[in-house]
């Protein structure tokens, strides 16, 4: 493959989901069509990613200039191995997405279907923008979008709630990006003269050990989407939200997008060693470890299973921040693992929360006991994606987890493997009570009404799919190891 | 031979072509020959930008009788800009007037009101061009006085009184900078600038110069609308005809913009205003006040095209801000924000009189609903709106970036956080309309409207579509502002 048409697949990849969202629009009358474009698209695009990796994985990197908005800084792509693994993982996850969420719609009889497949197509291409922005402005560009493109999927009861629920979502999202974001970028450009990603970062001499640590906790903080206390209100929030929006744009694209752009930041920006020479990294490393733990509690508090599964992200993001700022070649890639193995996990975790929701019109935890003799693939699956989370084998969270827990031992960490230790059985005592009381559990009045079965075939199908890959990701984690051990080098 | 005459043609044209407006009692007929007259004179603009922009400075003398006795007209880098963003926005404008002002004023006063926009266009492409202190001064007379006729034309009652206060206020405003002109004519007899320019310098310390200097800064204060002399902003872009909010809104406050730098930097220099006396610590204070006031005030109103005309004295905070460091870097960004804000406010304003023209009224009440039935004119208030906060691609970004860019040179970084925190507080009252035109469902006031006709929306789609392109290749605008700050701070005027 030459390099020019490995470097035109970059626009294309990025426009074409943006493209479909307008081929949705025009089949608003014909529902099956419209269907049909969202799967062709979704199965093309990861179709074209697979044909951009084997060159990434080689160390080629491809990039494409689209403009120049200011002089020096340019709208950029710019592969490189961490972006691949998450435009991989987003695009594979669009296509069962894709499958769950045309079964979801139906089942629930949702309105406005065009408009959600519309904006969610518009999402999944502006997310592939934040996977290969070549420097900080892109980046802040096409996160920007992000937020904006996914409000109306947000808030697409329209409902009241939805309403209010949206605004809690923009508001802490913009005012952390403006206010503190776009400061700390456009401060580290009159610093290094810079925006782009570079192995081994730009910013190294480039100030005092308190400036550069005000600019990292400013990035940290000012990254809303990474939900770093205190600004995780908006995901709770977000949960209003069907739940195909909750799976992916909540599990997988927007919050990995937060933590993947942190991610870059510390590596690309920062650089490994000078993240690990200030001083305020130690702080910020215990905030973290702080969101961890206090999410992983609150979690425990609720009954509703969305929100506790809300919760459960906000503290599974904490463990990539955590692997980030250790800054340390296991941490790193731990991180990079968990930005995969909790997708996975999370996405199982949420379709069963849609299936159940569908099957049996309960979101209350309280309410599913017994609900494993009726929907018994549903509620395996969701055990799968708990242990996986959990971080228990034979489910793929354990390499993540084995790899975030010797980043801490490399940088004497002892804190904070405790944190991780002590988080993993938090995190079995508010996962594990929902399946086991569900295969266990005696059942409630209106759950032994012969009418529930399991949900409808897409939504099972899509949920399997994802259920295996979990498995998948124990058994077979090599590629997604080598993918994880690239980044930060030339 | 035509080029020679550039500079004067760019003012009589307009100038001439207005008293001829009144000859004419056909609405179409006398739409045609205004926008015709308007289109030349935007030809005119482009010529002299590119002109100056080749070669430098232009200079022409008034009817062969050369400078310092004669007058002089002037064009350097920023002029040409101003002349034309001016003629642009009036070029639009006209177009979209054609439509729109059947509904707001009556058959009868339409030679009237096409008569006042090319007075008032003439005054301020005046302004751009002199190179005359009391030259100035005459022109912003005429295009103040076309302005009050303007503003009164409006259908509602308020309209005149909002005129008036204009007016008593916009005198003050004028009278101040015949004063202050006067003072300056006394100490060094000469009323050319760039002469002025050269003989200051010997008379500076004197009371009487720095007097001078004090009236003219209130006196264009007044008329830029900096808070907390703005008061007769509000009133008067919620009550004119739309199509007057939107052409003075996006030029008036900007000439006199131009008038502040113009004054400042050229005639009494970078460092006798900002070392000798407090001005940029003075403009610093008000923009901020400005920006955090403006914005706030903005988020209560019903009346939307009064919560523009507070997000416009925001705006113009920001301006002055940019222009209070008078560094390159401030300048060029408080210069690139005349031209953006132009365009943002001239769309928005467009765009609001589509809603007008439809629904009748311009209330928070009227918006239910329309994202839905004007789902067009709707859009392009979201583009606008974003763009007023700042969201990347817009032209609003490109000057919050250089803004912040401009505060962190200077190490003053509570500046900064102030440009960025304004931002969150327009994103508050953008955010009403949004929520009110795509949540709320149609209401009894917007039940049965349709789209607005083309001839309105296209050109409000012009200005929003040049928001976006100037929000992404800013060759043109970066690098004219940029060149113009660099003449403003240090090289010849």
């Amino acid at each position: 493959m030459t390099t020019a048409s490995q470097e035109i697949l970059l626009p294309l990849i990025v426009a074409l989901p943006l493209i479909s969202a307008a081929l949705i629009r025009m089949c608003d009358a014909r529902p099956n069509l419209r269907e049909a474009v969202t799967l062709l698209t979704s199965v093309t695009l990861f179709a074209l990613l697979l044909k951009l990796a084997p060159a990434v994985l080689k160390g080629a990197h491809p990039s494409f200039q689209i403009a120049e908005p200011f002089p020096g800084i340019f709208l950029q792509f710019n592969i490189e191995p961490l972006g691949l693994l998450f435009s991989l993982i987003a695009g594979f996850l669009w296509i069962v997405t894709s499958v769950y969420a045309i079964g979801y719609m139906r089942g629930h009889h949702e309105k406005n279907q065009t408009r959600f497949f519309m904006y969610f197509a518009i999402a999944i291409g502006i997310t592939m923008g934040v996977a290969f922005a070549g420097n900080l402005l892109t980046l802040f560009v096409f996160y920007e979008a992000l937020t904006l493109s996914t409000y109306p999927l947000v808030t697409h009861t329209g409902t009241s709630e939805a309403k209010r629920a949206g605004r809690v979502y923009l508001g802490i999202l913009l005012s952390t990006s403006i206010v503190l974001l776009l400061f700390a970028i456009i401060w580290t450009w009159s610093l290094a003269g810079t925006l782009d990603f570079t192995p081994g970062g730009i910013l190294a001499g480039k100030g005092s050990d308190t400036v550069l640590g005000i600019l990292l906790a400013l990035f940290v903080f000012g990254i809303g989407k990474a939900a770093v206390m205190p600004f995780h209100r908006w995901l709770p929030a977000a949960m209003v939200a069907p739940t195909p929006v909750s799976a992916l744009l909540h599990a997988v694209a927007v919050v990995k997008a937060g933590v993947f752009t942190i991610l870059k930041v510390v590596v690309y920006i920062f650089g490994a060693e000078v993240v690990l020479g200030l001083p305020l990294t130690q702080w910020l490393l215990y905030v973290v470890a702080a969101t961890i733990l206090l999410a992983s509690l609150v979690a425990m508090t609720k009954d509703n299973l969305k929100a506790r599964l809300a919760y459960s992200t906000v503290s599974q993001l904490g463990y990539v921040v955590l692997g980030a700022l250790l800054a340390t070649s296991s941490g790193i890639i731990g991180s990079s693992m968990h930005i995969a193995m909790h997708a996975f996990g999370k996405i199982t975790l949420f379709f069963c929360a849609g299936a159940i929701l569908v099957a049996t019109h309960k979101t209350e935890i309280s309410q599913m006991h017994g609900l494993g003799k009726r929907m018994p693939i549903t509620m395996t699956a969701f055990l799968i994606g708990s242990l996986s989370i959990i971080g228990l084998p034979p489910m793929g969270g354990t390499w993540s987890k084995w790899y975030l827990m010797l980043g801490t031992l490399e940088g004497s960490q002892m804190v904070l493997l405790v944190v991780l230790l002590l988080s993993s059985l938090l995190n079995i005592a508010y996962l594990l009570p929902v399946p086991i009381r569900a295969f266990f559990g005696t059942p409630a009045d209106i759950d032994t009404a012969p009418g529930i079965k399991e949900a409808p075939l897409a939504c099972v199908s899509a949920i399997v799919v994802v259920a295996i890959g979990c498995i998948v990701l124990f058994v077979y984690p090599t590629p997604l190891h080598h993918i994880a051990s690239m980044v930060g080098f030339k | 031979m035509i080029e020679a005459h550039l500079p004067i043609l760019q003012v009589i044209i307009p100038l001439l072509s207005a008293p001829l407006c009144l000859l004419m009692r056909n609405r179409t007929v006398v739409w045609s020959f205004a926008l015709m007259a308007n289109i030349i004179t935007l030809l005119v603009s482009i010529f002299l930008l590119q002109q100056t922009l080749d070669s430098g400075v232009i200079s022409y003398a008034l009817g062969g009788w050369s400078a310092p006795i004669g007058i002089e007209y002037r064009v350097d880098i920023l002029s040409a800009f101003i002349l034309f963003i001016v003629s642009v926005i009036s070029c639009v404008v006209l177009i979209y007037s054609g439509k729109s002002i059947g509904n707001e004023i009556s058959e009868h006063r339409l030679p009237l009101f096409y008569t006042a926009y090319l007075l008032c266009l003439s005054g301020l492409l005046g302004i751009a061009i002199t190179g005359d202190a009391f030259n100035l001064f005459v022109f912003l007379e005429i295009s103040s006085l076309a302005s009050y006729i303007l503003i009164s034309l409006g259908r509602d009652r308020r309209a005149l009184t909002a005129a008036y206060q204009y007016l008593i206020m916009g005198t003050i405003g004028a009278t101040f900078i015949l004063i202050g002109v006067g003072l300056l004519y006394m100490m060094t007899g000469t009323l050319n600038m760039h002469d002025l320019a050269k003989r200051l310098p010997s008379v500076i310390e004197t009371r009487t110069v720095h007097s001078a200097f004090a009236f003219l800064t209130v006196g264009i204060c007044l008329k830029l609308a900096l808070f907390p002399l703005h008061l007769w902003l509000p009133n008067a872009y919620a009550y004119a005809p739309s199509v007057v909010s939107a052409f003075l809104a996006a030029t008036a406050t900007k000439v006199a913009i131009y008038v502040l730098l113009r004054f400042t930097f050229t005639v009494f220099g970078v460092d006798f205003a900002f070392t000798d006396m407090p001005l940029g610590e003075i403009l610093m204070i008000f923009a901020i006040a400005a920006i955090f006031i403006g914005s706030a005030v903005a988020i209560f109103q019903n009346n939307i095209k009064r919560m523009l005309a507070y997000s416009s004295i925001a705006q113009i905070g920001y301006i002055i801000l940019g222009i209070s460091f008078a560094t390159s870097l401030g300048l060029t960004a408080g210069i690139l924000h005349v031209f953006n804000h132009a365009l943002m406010k001239g769309g928005l304003f467009l765009a609001m009189g589509a809603i007008v023209y439809q629904t009748g009224a311009i209330n928070l009440r009227n918006f239910d609903g329309l994202g839905k039935t004007m789902p067009w004119t709707m859009a392009a208030i979201v583009v606008g709106g974003l763009s007023l906060v700042g969201v990347p691609l817009t032209t609003g970004f490109i000057s919050k970036w250089y803004l912040v860019l401009a505060a962190l040179e200077q190490g003053w970084w509570p500046v900064a956080l102030v440009v960025l925190a304004g931002s969150i507080l327009a994103f508050v009252y953008v955010w009403r309309l949004i929520e009110a035109a795509y949540f709320h469902a149609p209401g009894e006031h917007t039940g049965t409207v349709k789209e607005a006709p083309l001839m309105l929306l296209a050109p409000a789609w012009l200005l929003t579509g040049a928001n976006i392109y100037f929000g992404i290749n800013t060759d043109l605008s970066v690098g004219v502002a940029s060149q113009a700050a660099s003449i403003l701070l240090g090289a010849q005027p």
